[in-house]
């Protein structure tokens, strides 16, 4: 049976037994978080324990639902932009630029190429400082506690520097609009990203000599949490997960949103689809993402940065549906929008990538000890303002 | 990638027994979709996701939606012969959609990187009548949101291994995201209320609701 047609694990679950035929013990189940420091936030997973193995695996969602989806079928559609902020806190700027491509693809709305070009440094900063604090993240997970964060905390820093003198905020940028961005950067701006950019690479270069070939890491994530390839296609994972396992898909290459042709970019891919491969994409993806930065920077044009005819007020798409998707640095980031021609869309529905992406969380875990358990769904790289809405 | 026309006379004739038509979609850059019956669902999407031109797959994203009863309005433009002279008159066709609940499946292929293929499956109706056919045997994938469509509006999968309430607790009552779905009174504290909602716990507490008002000391 191959792994598209495998059906999921079974929920009965006996002890093992001995020579003779006898259960070696009794099977423990934990219940893990919703308050726990590994778990990303309000997470919790329901563990059935044989010893220190793992036997079972159900994850609990919902501690964090708000019904987004219901409150923007309540509001108007601009009214919805500072709420996909907080879908997934980190990137709030490729939330924006999902939705905002949506509804431009639903309204027929073009962008400037000045906002082309904001949109994709923008997101790539996204992406540099999402992996950044997700690798600190999952590197305390494995028990390096505090100092490879804080190097990570330390670098992303900046970036939201940059992020709050264009927009005014930290995390909830609230920057894209239909038809283009809010506010223009200046020269000032542009040189900074240049060198936040120039100097990004040898904190790369710093932090993998610390940690890529650091004898712990090794031990704790080669062929753990393995997901085989055709798995991660059935269960629909997406972004570096995806192409850990293998997969060349990257929206940004396939769809080419915004003006991603014009770049000049490798999609990395690993090869056994185990924990250490997706740590390994990641590094690797930043350092793409630093190479597009670099093209960005350069060829930024000048010009306006909102289309003249988008409207901000009284904005009434006609009535259709569309399904917009981006590359967020989870996975695909998508959006399905129903409009009736009314100010309201009449459905409105996220694809969250890292929601997605817990599908199998139970088939990766299976078989390894509980504290391995921890840095698979470390790896997963969850934000569960998004998992939950 | 072929037409959604060719698939269906495809699909049709492989199956003869389907009934599918291709949903239009008003908007230009969207994507039109099939309308598939519950009972020849499953079999369409084993054949979108097993043939060799298609390959489907990979389900991206799984959406409920809500379509209560309603007397929908459409404006055709009719030629009228009024006295001998050809006017063109505008008509109103009122139209009654029965309500049903509707499932929309975004289909990609990985491999051979083209889609969507957008799949639409409709229940009879939004109150006894709410199964059909789950897709997650064919892709894990759609698991977890079929999950979430069960939770949130109500639509009994057939066949999905673990369906169960997700984002909402077990004993909640009521499927949140229907179109009809009352908010209780009481579902968020506020410690001054005002306007709607103290008009709302008006009526859910009798008792009065004194306004906060400033103590001013003399």
């Amino acid at each position: 049976m191959s792994a598209a047609t495998m059906p999921p694990p079974s929920f009965q679950v006996k002890p093992k037994l001995d020579a003779q035929g006898e259960p070696l013990g009794e099977l423990l189940e934990i219940s893990m978080g919703p308050h726990h420091p590994s778990t990303h936030g309000v997470f919790r997973m329901d563990v059935v324990l044989d010893g220190e193995e793992v036997v079972k695996l159900k994850p609990v969602f919902g501690y964090l639902h708000r019904n987004h989806e219901k409150i923007a079928e309540g509001i108007s559609y601009l009214s919805t932009m500072p709420y996909t902020d907080r879908l997934d806190y980190f990137c709030s700027m490729t939330n924006n630029w999902a939705y905002a491509l949506t509804i431009e693809k639903l309204a027929g709305l073009p962008v400037p190429e000045r906002a082309e070009y904001i949109r994709v440094i923008m997101a790539e900063l996204t992406r540099l400082q999402n992996h950044t604090c997700l690798i600190g993240f999952f590197v305390q997970d494995m028990g390096a506690l505090g100092t490879p964060m804080m190097y990570a905390f330390r670098e992303r820093e900046k970036i939201l520097d940059l992020f709050e003198s264009v927009s005014g905020a930290r995390m909830m940028c609230n920057y894209m609009r239909f038809g283009g961005v809010r506010v223009d950067v200046n020269d000032t701006w542009l040189a900074q990203a240049h060198k936040v950019t120039n100097e990004y690479a040898k904190f790369l270069d710093e932090f993998e000599e610390f940690l890529t070939a650091n004898e712990i890491l090794l031990a704790r994530s080669q062929f753990v949490g393995v997901i085989p390839k055709d798995l991660a296609i059935s269960a629909a994972i997406t972004g570096p997960m995806l192409r850990a396992s293998g997969v060349n898909y990257d929206l940004r290459k396939v769809d080419k949103y915004g003006i991603y042709s014009r770049f000049d970019f490798k999609v990395p891919l690993g090869e056994h689809g185990d924990i250490y491969d997706r740590y390994m994409v990641r590094v690797l993806e930043m350092r793409e993402s630093l190479k597009i930065l670099q093209q960005a920077l350069r060829d930024i044009p000048a010009g306006p940065v909102m289309d003249p005819k988008a409207k901000l007020r009284g904005f009434r798409p006609k009535p259709g549906e569309v399904y917009g998707r981006i590359e967020g640095p989870k996975g695909e980031l998508g959006f399905y929008v129903i409009s009736d021609g009314s100010p309201n869309p009449y459905r409105y529905r996220i694809r969250p990538p890292s929601f997605i992406n817990l599908t199998v969380l139970e088939d990766m875990c299976l078989g390894h000890k509980i504290s391995d358990a921890v840095v698979i769904l470390g790896s997963v790289d969850i934000v569960l303002g998004e998992v939950d809405r | 990638m072929e037409t959604l026309e060719q698939i269906k006379v495809r699909i049709e004739k492989a199956m003869p027994q389907t009934k599918i038509d291709i949903l239009p979609n008003e908007c230009p850059a969207g994507d039109r979709s099939l309308v598939v019956d519950t009972a020849s669902g499953f079999a369409v999407a084993k054949f979108l996701r097993d043939d060799a031109q298609l390959k489907l797959d990979y389900c991206s994203n799984v959406t409920g939606i809500d379509w209560p009863q309603a007397t929908i309005k459409t404006k055709v433009k009719k030629k009228v012969v009024v006295e001998g002279v050809e006017k063109e008159v505008e008509e109103t066709i009122e139209t009654l959609r029965s309500g049903h609940l509707e499932v929309v499946y975004h289909l990609y292929s990985m491999e051979l990187k083209h889609g969507p293929v957008v799949l639409r499956m409709r229940t009879e109706n939004r109150a006894d009548k709410t199964t059909l056919p789950s897709l997650t045997p064919l892709w894990r994938g759609a698991e977890l949101q079929e999950r979430e469509v069960f939770d949130l509006y109500g639509v009994v999968f057939e066949g999905h291994p673990d369906l169960r309430r997700i984002l909402m607790w077990d004993e909640f009552v009521g499927f949140p995201m229907r179109r009809d779905y009352v908010c209780p009174d009481d579902f968020e504290y506020e410690p001054t209320p005002h306007d709607k909602v103290l008009e709302q716990a008006r009526k859910h507490y009798p008792v009065e609701v004194k306004p906060a008002v400033a103590e001013v000391k003399p």
